[in-house]
């Protein structure tokens, strides 16, 4: 069995919380106390039945204010897979959140409201599935039930999608009509959608392809032990996670930004040592020479080199209060790899109205979309994020504040 | 002589790695992220602790931090905050624990706050949960940690799942759930002003189904009070509560042996037994698959007092 990563997103009042309270509801993830709890809440402001909404709203401001304020991580499985699900916020200010949530995701499920069509909002999160490259995006219309289950409705708002989805290059998405309410075509596909032949939402999260990741060997080293791995005084071990590809006993490596080149003698686990190890494992290298290597350097196969970057350009999503400054220095992290950077220049903003790209903005704000030039102190060894998730995006965090300042992603690798 | 695994032979639990997208099984992805992140955090904090408890969640923490940093020592001390209101079972199994690791732990206890006034009671018998937060944050300070890592898991509690693996807390201890650091892809960010620390969920991704498929596959000791056992409790607010010398049935209340089991082990005051009859692994976990309750619903009276009890604790610095 695998697990399923997805993130949902949608505007103040889409019925997003409601909707994951009928996933969990239906696909019976949630226990008995839980139910008891929401009913009592639910009773207690005098409405009936269960507030689907009170399952995810955890935080007393999120309950009393009636929306989401940040990411909740909700876990449910059923017989064919697991689930994990990032629960994110749509209100405007708390956009950051939605791209918190998508970092990781395999497929994003983005609301709309049936009654109001794309908004703002839609735009803003069909942009940030866009940027963060997620293999796979489902519109749910939700609140058919609020237009009488009108196919036209339905299709109006799925061409308007098209367009926007279009103009954002995003890839594969596909549209469900729904009501998250009564919970036509979550779980259950329900009587009253019979115009609608394709999948429900739970079959189409059953059967979505899990992410996976780049087949090019990566190996950010996160710490060096001097043990005496093997008997061997000189050997040490490197200890990190593959994040992409895998790396066998016997290969020949090169380790970055040096191009050192050594062989792998042996792979290190707890349980004994391994063949080989595939992406997302965590192990300890050992390899067949004394080589100086630190926290920081990337492994990689001889014929498949990352890129060594001083300058590049970037993605980046803006999420502090305080805007960008290109005359600032912010620390960089990429991998397990930290250096000072500078935005050398603003090339533009994305204009969420138009979802174009406007050149002639001076700084990013708060949830800003935008495209920058970057310079290093030190080299990145990456890839476009386009070719690897992991290697090509990165974080920047403000020296004053340690505020994570911005999410950026890898997208043009420039000399100069 | 360690045996040679092949990658797909390496896995021994309940759920081997998917044949077709040969990408790892479930439980080796999260036990992966876990010794990631201890491993980070490790590499980008001065002087971390781990809280050992002698509990199940932070039996599989000790677990992820062997297999993030063995044959080295860990790079970290133990530390558990003594109620001294915990089964004793429970405290002989963690001193033991440690022990048989061969790694120091530090142990400090609510007591100690209590006879240095740092901790006033109400009532005597009243549960020590809550002022824990006071003798964590002196151990805090005293020992100037910068990072603690905890066995909590998003799935226990509302509150709990809108926390990040790396939780930010000021320099009063103190969680702000509306202005936390947001977490993308695998990018931590670690960096601290003085005075300040993080709290550290590797565990954050589990649930408690996960934890117990973990400590069947890898063979874990746990104490034996998480095994159906006959034990003398009460009925109250329905729940069963203990029957101890710190717990005495209560005026009109029944004292009935029950065949019961833990579900989660703190507090004697305020942790309960459910009934059970699973007294192996594998009944534990045939149980959790089915149970229809919440862990904490199950056995807390203190998260019990109102639908927030967890987030102002959390607000206030507790774990």
């Amino acid at each position: 069995m695998d697990t399923l990563r997805f993130t949902t997103a949608g505007s103040v009042d889409d019925g997003k919380s409601t909707l994951i309270g009928r996933l969990l509801l239906d696909a019976k993830g949630l226990l008995e106390d839980q139910l008891a709890a929401v009913a009592k809440t639910t009773a207690r402001r005098g409405a009936s039945g269960l507030d689907l909404a009170l399952f995810t709203d955890g935080l007393t401001l999120e309950r009393e204010q009636g929306i989401t304020i940040d990411v909740a991580y909700r876990y449910f499985a059923t017989p064919r897979r697991r689930f994990i699900i990032a629960d994110t916020p749509g209100h405007e200010q708390y956009t950051r959140n939605m791209v918190t949530g998508s970092s990781t995701a395999d497929l994003s499920v983005i609301l709309v409201d049936a009654t109001r069509g794309i908004s703002t909002q839609t735009r803003r999160h069909a942009a940030v599935a866009a940027l963060l490259a997620i293999p796979q995006v489902v519109v749910a219309i939700n609140k058919m039930d609020q237009v009488g289950f009108d196919r036209a409705v339905f299709e109006e708002i799925g061409a308007d999608f098209a367009a926007i989805a279009q103009s954002l290059g995003l890839g594969k998405f596909s549209l469900i009509p729904m009501s998250a309410l009564d919970g036509d075509m979550v779980v259950r596909r329900g009587e009253r959608l019979g115009w609608y032949e394709g999948p429900t939402l739970l079959e189409v999260l059953e059967s979505a392809p899990a992410g996976r990741p780049a087949t090019q060997l990566r190996f950010p080293v996160q710490l060096v032990s001097r043990s005496r791995f093997g008997g061997r005084r000189e050997h040490r071990g490197y200890l990190g996670r593959v994040e992409s590809g895998s790396v066998a006993v016997g290969e020949r490596v090169v380790a970055w930004p040096h191009g050192i080149e050594a062989r792998v003698d042996e792979i290190v686990t707890l349980d004994g040592a391994l063949r080989t190890a595939g992406a997302g494992r965590s192990v300890t290298l050992v390899l067949d020479r004394q080589v100086d290597i630190a926290r920081g350097d990337v492994l990689s196969h001889a014929d498949d080199a990352p890129l060594a970057l001083r300058r590049f350009g970037a993605r980046l999503t803006w999420l502090d209060r305080e805007p960008l400054s290109t005359g600032r220095r912010y620390w960089l992290k990429h991998g397990t790899q930290t250096v000072r950077a500078g935005i050398e220049a603003l090339e533009s903003r994305l204009d969420l109205a138009t979802l174009q790209p406007d050149a002639s903005a001076t700084t990013l704000g708060f949830n800003d979309l935008g495209t920058v030039r970057v310079a290093v102190a030190r080299p990145l060894i990456a890839d476009l994020y386009a070719a690897n998730r992991a290697t090509g995006s990165f974080i920047l965090i403000d020296e004053a504040t340690h505020h994570t300042v911005a999410a950026g992603m890898i997208s043009e690798a420039a000399n100069g | 002589m360690s045996a040679v695994l092949d990658e797909v032979g390496s896995d021994r639990g309940l759920l081997g790695p998917d044949p077709i997208s040969g990408r790892i099984s479930h439980l080796d992805f999260l036990e992966s992220e876990a010794i990631h992140v201890m491993r980070e955090v490790v590499a980008e904090t001065r002087n971390p602790a781990l809280l050992f408890s002698g509990g199940k969640d932070s039996i599989v923490m000790l677990r992820i931090a062997e297999k993030a940093f063995r044959p080295d020592r860990f790079p970290f001390p133990l530390l558990h905050v003594d109620t001294e209101h915990n089964f004793p079972e429970v405290i002989a199994f963690r001193d033991a624990r440690a022990a048989e690791l061969g790694e120091r732990l530090l142990v400090r206890s609510v007591d100690e706050s209590i006879r240095a006034g740092r901790v006033k009671l109400r009532r005597p018998d009243e549960s020590r949960n809550p002022h824990q937060t006071v003798t964590l944050l002196d151990a805090v300070k005293e020992f100037e940690f910068d990072a603690l890592f905890g066995g909590a898991r998003r799935d226990e509690e509302k509150a709990r799942a809108k926390e990040r693996i790396l939780s930010h807390r000021d320099e009063f201890g103190q969680w702000d759930p509306r202005n936390q650091r947001p977490e993308l892809w695998s990018l931590y960010n670690a960096r601290l002003a003085p005075g300040e620390h993080l709290r550290v969920f590797p565990l954050s991704n589990w649930t408690e189904l996960d934890i117990w498929q973990y400590i069947e596959r890898e063979a874990l000791a746990v104490p034996r009070i998480y095994f159906a056992h006959e034990r003398e409790v009460v009925v109250r607010n329905g729940l069963l509560a203990p029957v101890t010398s710190l717990t005495p049935a209560r005026p009109r209340e029944t004292a009935l042996t029950r065949r019961v089991r833990f579900r989660t082990v703190g507090d004697i005051t305020c942790t309960c037994p459910v009934a059970s009859e699973a007294d192996t692994l594998a009944k534990i976990i045939a149980e959790t698959a089915v149970a229809t309750i919440t862990e904490r619903g199950a056995t807390r009276m203190d998260d019990q007092t109102s639908d927030a009890s967890m987030e102002l604790r959390k607000r206030e610095g507790y774990f």
